[in-house]
């Protein structure tokens, strides 16, 4: 059975038998991926564009290397946040990229609904690489893949996300993906950053991490973005990780297992230390591998609609 | 020219004048007679069969920005008052966010060469400070001598307390309103009203509070200076049970709400369509249902348009970089007949207050009266004719609204004031 949607611009409103093709999919991509010769002839022919208007690199390696081993032919259109104000417009930019005849374009945007946007003015299937503090969609179905693979099911798992969720387009992925898999989430953070109404989406909200530990399986500790604005919404570091910070003593206090995961790039000392990111019950690099192997599964689903 | 009104109903609630299938005779657009005219008076004159239709007293819009001078790309006065005239309006109020602002007597006269001989009348508000600057307040006197009819720093509220204060106690010893774009610079900023649909959309949110708290030190200043305090666009709940509660004190204060802010909740925002992006941002259902209460019971004085023209260069884009605003002097009777009279919120007499009387007795500007001798300002409707929004057919420079290809029920077919008839699509000589 194919998507029904031919972009992937967001979690929300994806439908459960979405999520489960491109999570089985992605199962098979990452078994390519422990082959001596990782590429597979799937897409060749096909061009994507990776339009980044934001830096990145992990997210932007990640989905190269993924069109790479699906054959297809991948361009890197880095566009720095300046030449915006040089004049040409998001659209007039789009519009000369579409007139190369490309497939597929993967957008990573400082505006939220960017990639929307772009699906009015092309043909092309777009993929949202991260849209202002709106969505993640790969990083969500990566999260929820390594979860999967970890603990075995999705149904009925108990998901806390932690950190700065207000700046955060990972946790909104995270937040409707997970609850359309039937797990129930949290959100856990200072109160400056956390949505007001989030609980309106079902989630519930916690404002004691000791709390979070012991009510959930999985903690996705977000990164503390420290050279956004987000700086300004709590007093400082060493509050943050004192109180909100994820140590082996916080989670040995509590005396439970828990899985922990990281969309990276991690604050070591910050939302986690140094002992837990490199732990037994941490998953973050299993995390990037999948990555690649879910942008694989979503590319290839995408890119051979009919 | 002699021009007669067939079979018309006559509706204006300040006169008291509401009566069915009469006949108007205009001389030179001037009302002759009104009621029982005799086989002469039809002899030469030129009949519009306006059976059924409601000639009401010329619509007025206190809220409209025409770009002039600055933006002429984005609207200009003629056009403006192009589409005003295709909106049923016979009069407007522009705001003084223009390049320059408004705040000299040089650019009053200047905008009022533009519109000199047009069917709509057009009034100026000047700003309240220097350049909209939010330091020294503009020459009022001047420019009331020059003609304006209000003061407002729109686009911002006036930046300080002590500067709203001065400027109250100023503008009263003329009696003119200070007109205040109600928002906290510091909660400010946004993108769209704060709530589910913003955590949702991930876009920046204004929270609801950002309104009110100016509203709330509006009230107290107008209160304590008894200056004449103006509530433009009115969006939130609170603010609407505040101005209220301030009304049943005796505080000198009014209040406009918007097509829009009646019409749409945040929900329209889901798309990501910038035409969905103005400021006030769209409130939630709650909102709506209270500004609704508000017009019922007269908390809620005027609707405005706010009509806020943009390029498409500038509204095609990314949400975030999307200016605020869209144009509205088109749909705002429509949307007032659809939403308003015909779900019975308000009666076509409230309608009539709310688009026609109350803003001009807010700016103190004479009221159309049907007497003879009386020069025609009329706006005619059709309450019942059911028909679609048509951007591309717009006389405004700018066609950036959320309402393209709307159903409405009801519209204006035809508007005349200052000598001048716009019907069926033309400008004509009465």
């Amino acid at each position: 059975m194919p998507l029904s949607s031919k972009h992937l611009l967001g979690l929300q409103g994806v439908p459960r038998e979405d999520i489960q093709l491109i999570l089985d999919t992605a199962t098979t991509f990452r078994e390519v991926l422990e082959r001596p010769i990782k590429r597979v002839p799937t897409l060749q022919g096909k061009t994507i564009v990776n339009l980044f208007y934001e830096n990145s690199t992990r997210t932007r390696i990640s989905f190269e290397l993924a069109e790479k081993r699906l054959s297809a032919d991948a361009i890197n259109f880095a566009v720095s946040s300046s030449s915006v104000s040089k004049g040409e417009t998001f659209k007039d930019t789009m519009k000369n990229i579409e007139a190369m005849k490309v497939d597929m374009v993967v957008v990573r945007h400082f505006a939220a609904g960017a990639p929307h946007f772009l699906t009015k003015i092309c043909n092309a299937n777009i993929i949202n690489a991260g849209d202002g503090i709106h969505e993640h969609p790969t990083q969500g179905l990566l999260d929820m893949y390594s979860i999967r693979e970890k603990m075995r099911k999705l149904e009925g798992l108990k998901v806390c996300i932690v950190g700065d969720i207000a700046h955060s387009r990972v946790a909104l992925s995270n937040i409707f993906g997970l609850k359309t898999m039937g797990a129930e989430v949290s959100v856990c953070g200072p109160l400056t950053m956390i949505p007001r109404y989030i609980e309106e989406l079902g989630v519930k909200v916690i404002h004691n991490i000791d709390e979070a530990i012991q009510e959930n399986d999985v903690l996705n500790v977000l990164r503390i973005q420290l050279e956004r604005k987000a700086r300004e919404y709590f007093p400082s570091i060493r509050e943050y990780a004192r109180y909100f910070g994820i140590t082996e003593e916080r989670l040995e206090k509590n005396g439970k297992e828990v899985l922990i995961l990281h969309p990276g790039p991690i604050n070591r000392g910050v939302e986690i230390s140094s002992g837990v990111a490199d732990g037994l019950n941490q998953i973050i690099l299993q995390q990037v591998t999948n990555g690649v192997a879910i942008r694989m599964a979503v590319l290839y689903l995408l890119g051979t609609l009919k | 020219m002699k021009i007669v009104l067939k079979n018309v109903n006559l509706l204006h609630p300040e006169q008291k004048i509401n009566e069915k299938g009469k006949d108007i005779l205009l001389i030179n657009g001037v009302i002759n007679n009104i009621g029982s005219l005799s086989k002469e008076d039809l002899a030469d004159a030129k009949v519009f069969d306006f059976s059924g239709k409601y000639v009401v007293p010329g619509f007025f819009d206190m809220h409209v920005h025409l770009r002039e001078p600055g933006r002429e790309d984005e609207e200009t006065v003629v056009k403006g008052c192009n589409a005003a005239a295709n909106g049923g309006i016979t009069g407007i109020a522009c705001m003084p966010n223009t390049e320059p602002a408004i705040d000299s007597a040089e650019v009053v006269e200047f905008i009022k060469k533009q519109a000199a001989g047009h069917l709509v009348d057009v009034n100026v508000i000047a700003a309240a400070t220097l350049g909209r600057k939010g330091e020294i307040i503009s020459p009022m006197a001047e420019l009331r001598e020059a003609g304006v009819v209000g003061f407002s720093d729109d686009g911002a509220a006036i930046k300080t307390s002590a500067i709203l204060k001065r400027a109250l106690e100023y503008s009263m010893m003329y009696n003119l309103p200070i007109i205040e774009h109600c928002e906290d610079e510091a909660l400010a900023g946004g993108a769209m009203n704060e709530g589910v649909n913003s955590t949702m959309l991930g876009l920046p949110p204004i929270p609801s509070i950002a309104e009110d708290l100016i509203v709330m030190r509006d009230i107290i200043i107008g209160e304590y200076t008894g200056g004449k305090v103006h509530i433009a666009h009115i969006s939130t709940k609170r603010a609407v049970e505040m101005v209220r509660e301030a009304k049943k004190k005796g505080i000198r204060i009014t209040a406009e709400t918007t097509p829009h802010h009646f019409t749409l909740t945040d929900d329209a925002v889901k798309t990501y369509d910038t035409n969905t992006k103005m400021n006030p941002p769209l409130r939630t259902q709650k909102d709506v249902n209270e500004i609704l209460t508000g017009l019922k019971d007269g908390t809620i004085d005027c609707i405005a348009s706010d009509h806020a023209p943009h390029s498409p260069e500038e509204k095609e884009v990314e949400f975030d970089h999307a200016p605020n605003g869209i144009t509205g002097i088109e749909t705002e009777i429509g949307l007032a007949l659809s939403e308003l009279v015909h779900k019975k919120i308000l009666s076509l007499d409230e309608l009539i207050n709310k688009l026609s009387i109350n803003p001009r007795k807010i700016l103190n500007l004479p009221i159309p009266k049907f007497e003879e001798g009386q020069p025609a300002n009329f706006t005619i409707l059709d309450i019942e004719e059911i028909w679609t929004v048509d951007l591309s057919k717009s006389k405004s420079k700018s066609k950036n609204s959320p309402f393209d290809k709307r159903l409405l029920t009801g519209r204006p077919i035809a508007v005349m004031n200052n000598g001048k008839m716009f019907y069926e699509d033309k400008f004509a000589d009465l």
